[in-house]
């Protein structure tokens, strides 16, 4: 008896101590303070319901990570479906990050992110900032080592790209992979 | 300020560019994690628990 609560005594404390990170990831993925908060609280909800499906001895980090970026990415999907008919409102949303986070100072860096494509931004992060391996990263993308490679690459070179052209306002991706371009509020 | 505004290279960027964004990139992050574990997930975590207990 008292085994089992020192185990999820364990959980808890590792749980807790990986929130920090999962904000940091889920704010590099959503540009939002708040709907960021909410994906942390919806992975931390989902991994206690589905302890069973963690196998003790592997990473508690890596494995939340794994869900908070699968719980992103259908909520994305989502309102991305829900944005196409609302006259770009989320987009717009997406485009200003400043104003969400209170982190300004990276605002630029942030803006320049949210134009990578998903795949690349998580690949990104993961391995350029969170500090996983390409492995762990290919695990928690659902995808191969060799992928996750080349995704961080195009994704270092595509932001260098962004933010290196920042200078010239006028000059815009060629082509976008984020929904900002679906809002159709820009013609050339 | 880049001359060329019609083509701007594609592939290879300097590494020195390469190594300033990686910085900012983990400073960015770094900032975040240090806000530390704010309340509402740790009560979140506790009433879980709890809740468990029963």
């Amino acid at each position: 008896m008292s085994d089992r609560n020192d185990a999820r005594e364990d959980v808890r404390s590792a749980m807790l101590a990986a929130v920090p990170s999962l904000r940091a990831f889920a704010i590099s993925l959503c540009g939002d303070v708040d709907r960021a908060n909410d994906l942390v609280q919806e992975t931390l909800l989902r991994a206690w319901s589905h302890l069973d499906s963690f196998e003790p001895g592997t990473n508690m980090s890596a494995w939340l990570f794994t869900i908070l970026r699968n719980h992103f990415r259908t909520e994305y999907r989502k309102r991305r479906r829900e944005v196409e008919d609302a006259d770009g409102g989320y987009a717009e949303r997406l485009t200003a990050p400043e104003e969400q986070t209170s982190h300004i100072e990276f605002g630029e860096l942030r803006e320049a992110l949210l134009k990578l494509s998903a795949d690349q931004r998580e690949a990104l992060i993961l391995v350029g900032a969170s500090g996983f391996s390409y492995e762990e990263a290919a695990k928690i993308c659902d995808c191969a080592i060799g992928t996750i490679k080349s995704r961080v690459n195009r994704a270092r070179l595509r932001l260098a790209e962004i933010l290196g052209i920042e200078t010239v306002p006028d000059l815009a991706p060629e082509t976008p992979e984020f929904p900002a371009a679906a809002s159709g509020g820009r013609k050339d | 300020m880049k001359a060329d505004k019609t083509k701007h290279k594609k592939g290879r960027l300097g590494a020195e560019i390469q190594h300033k964004i990686g910085q900012q990139l983990r400073a960015m992050y770094t900032d975040v994690v240090n806000e530390g574990v704010p309340d509402r997930f740790a009560e979140l975590l506790q009433r879980l628990d709890k809740q468990d207990q029963k």
